[in-house]
């Protein structure tokens, strides 16, 4: 759909920053879910992008194997990634809750090698195609074709945002998720059973992160690779919003995305250096402006 | 216990003698393929070495540190076999070998800087894209490091007509280069350095207001690390005489991190349990292919295996194998002790966790 553009610059561009903006909302999807569990426990999960191919690749089964329509394979994928989120975090996780960062660090990293050698070896190493749900075509408008896709993407993107707003903002247990997450002490004390609202914020991490999967699929092929620079991108994107903030996580997913595509059109290679520029952002945001666009900088009790 | 033989007590001196027998051993008794595995192990015990010195006692987590073997691998690969030097031709592959370790060194440096102001989980994260920035970046410049075909070396011959094969001139090369490498890191982290990076790592504000300079300090393990992997990433370019982008994904960084905190981190034994479970664990675990569940089979996934492991030890013995080794030794002591009606001395034990650094896993508070 790039290739149709005219000559025209402006037209181009404004065509490039749309079609970054699908991918951005893919990575932003990703980076919510890790800002939602770095939230509750001060944790960056190493193994979220690996837990997202996953679930991609239940629904894929769900489609493939069960023959299941697209709706339905989609809203099993989202419950059983919860569960698979609610279980992990009881099993894997809980265990080290408190720990050092290094600590966590390696049993997210342990959790990565697992869930990716089991997708390997029950799914196995070769590519697999998943269909899209949406329509091959794009709409033309002022000049600009945006993909059916694109858009899809973008629509079933802004819809989760605004269902976990409105979960964490107006219902009793988004308020006690949220209570648990920032007065550990306080919220036990109350009565909020805070052990399981960090096993449910994992549930909620683990769906958002099944729609990133499940959205970003058909646009490259499956294998239990795939999952990794996008996790990347959403790592970019956290940081560089603030990796404490739901909302800069959003902007900087949808930032880095459009920054992306820019950087494939405009820069010779620049496909190929897409993950280092990845890097170079990370380094730039923490050197320039560690907090990110929205977060609050860091006071450490000495 | 008390005799000493030329100052040393006979127990070393005959654990000393039991370990260079085995050394020699291994490529006497095995067949080509196991040797060339364990001059493979070599290599790792190097750059775990390494990982160690940066993440194990001065704190910082790497997990990019594959990148610094590539760094080191395309050194070698490039000026021994696709970039003849003017007037020198290529470069015999041994002269290599410190100029890979140089070349990453100075990489290690360069990071380091930008490295300063990041820890705990902000450095996790950038050297994470740090890891998987390297195979792309080499596919970039393919007419520099020949992309996805990789650069064939020839294979390395024991030189001075030495009665070796191939595979045991490797093995004796790579284990006397380790061997080599261990002393200034052994020297180092009972030094004055090695106190201040463990200081870091326990308390950066400590550290400093004991005058310890964070920066000095900081990218001096960044660059020592560095150099390390760049070595045994050029020892594995000459031990598989090949070398392609791919060989530098993710995993191989995180190969060193799971072989380092499976042998024990802080500690300077660590490195070579770590550097034999991570060649080895694989291949066990593809010869276990046979064990299965229903269709699928449980063998030949190491990922899975390693995770596991991984999981188990961080919770059992967060100090690593070498870790348990110790508990085990100190405890059949304190047992013989006690049997003997002598008090159980703690002292030793004490002591030898004072200079083994302590436990390392209040690392990033």
């Amino acid at each position: 759909m790039i290739e149709l553009v005219a000559g025209n610059p402006v037209q181009a561009f404004v065509q490039q920053v749309v079609s970054g903006l699908a991918s951005g909302a893919v990575y932003a999807s990703l980076a919510l879910s890790l800002v939602l569990i770095y939230r509750a426990m001060d944790v960056a999960n190493f193994a979220q992008g690996e837990m997202a191919m996953f679930s991609t690749f239940i629904a894929y089964a769900l489609i493939t194997g069960f023959h299941l329509p697209y709706l339905i394979a989609f809203a099993l994928t989202i419950a059983i990634s919860f569960g698979g989120g609610v279980l992990i975090e009881r099993v894997v996780i809980r265990p080290f809750e408190g720990s050092s960062v290094l600590t966590l660090v390696i049993v997210t990293l342990a959790l990565f090698s697992i869930v990716n050698g089991t997708a390997g070896l029950i799914w196995g190493y070769v590519f697999k195609t998943f269909d899209s749900p949406f329509q091959f075509g794009a709409v033309h408008f002022q000049g600009l074709y945006i993909g059916y896709q694109d858009l899809g993407i973008i629509g079933v993107t802004l819809v989760v945002l605004a269902l976990v707003f409105v979960f964490f903002r107006y219902t009793k247990l988004g308020l006690a998720m949220r209570a648990a997450s920032l007065y550990p002490e306080a919220s036990r004390l109350l009565g909020v059973r805070t052990g399981w609202m960090l096993a449910f914020g994992w549930g909620i991490s683990a769906a958002v992160g099944a729609v990133s999967g499940m959205m970003i699929a058909p646009v490259v092929f499956l294998d239990p690779g795939f999952m990794q620079p996008v996790l990347l991108f959403a790592f970019v994107g956290a940081v560089l919003g603030g990796i404490e903030s739901p909302l800069g996580a959003v902007v900087g997913g949808v930032l880095v995305g459009v920054l992306l595509a820019l950087l494939g059109t405009y820069v010779p290679g620049g496909e190929n250096l897409r993950i280092a520029m990845g890097l170079v952002v990370i380094v730039a945001v923490l050197l320039i402006k560690p907090a990110g666009l929205f977060g609050r900088s860091e006071v450490r009790r000495v | 216990m008390n005799a000493r033989v030329a100052g040393f007590p006979i127990y070393t001196l005959v654990m000393a003698g039991v370990a260079l027998i085995v050394f020699i051993g291994i490529p006497l008794t095995t067949n080509s393929f196991q040797t060339f595995q364990f001059a493979n192990v070599a290599a790792f015990v190097i750059a775990i070495v390494g990982l160690n010195i940066l993440t194990g006692y001065s704190g910082q987590i790497s997990l990019g540190n594959g990148a610094f073997m590539a760094v080191g691998g395309y050194t070698t690969a490039l000026l021994a076999a696709k970039w003849p030097l003017p007037f020198i031709g290529f470069v015999p592959y041994g002269y290599t070998i410190p100029l890979a370790g140089l070349v990453a060194a100075l990489l290690g440096f360069l990071i380091g800087i930008p490295a300063l102001r990041l820890r705990g989980i902000y450095l996790a994260l950038a050297t994470f894209a740090l890891a998987l920035a390297v195979t792309p970046v080499l596919n970039n410049y393919d007419g520099f490091t020949g992309g996805h075909a990789g650069v064939f070396l020839k294979s390395a011959t024991p030189p001075f007509g030495l009665d070796l094969s191939n595979d045991q001139w490797l093995y004796f090369m790579c284990w006397a280069i380790a061997a080599i490498l261990y002393v200034p890191a052994f020297l180092m982290l009972r030094s004055r350095t090695g106190r201040a990076w463990m200081a870091i790592r326990d308390s950066e504000t400590a550290a400093v207001s004991s005058g310890i300079s964070l920066a000095y300090y900081k990218t001096l393990a960044f660059g020592i690390s560095a150099f390390y992997a760049g070595i045994a990433g050029s020892l594995f370019v000459i031990n598989n005489a090949y070398v392609d982008p791919d060989s530098y994904s993710l995993a191989l960084s995180l190969t060193l991190l799971i072989g380092l905190v499976i042998g024990g981190l802080a500690n300077v034994w660590g490195p070579i349990l770590g550097g034999l479970l991570v060649v080895w664990l694989p291949y066990f675990a593809e010869k276990s292919a046979g064990f299965r569940l229903g269709p699928i089979s449980l063998g030949g996934k190491p990922d899975i295996e390693f995770g596991i492991v991984l999981i188990l030890i961080v919770f059992f013995a967060p100090n690593g194998l070498t870790g348990l080794i110790g508990r085990g030794i100190r405890w059949y002591r304190s047992k013989r002790d006690a049997g003997r009606g002598a008090a159980p001395l703690p002292a030793p034990a004490v002591l030898e966790e004072a200079t083994q650094g302590g436990e390392p896993s209040e690392i990033i508070g």
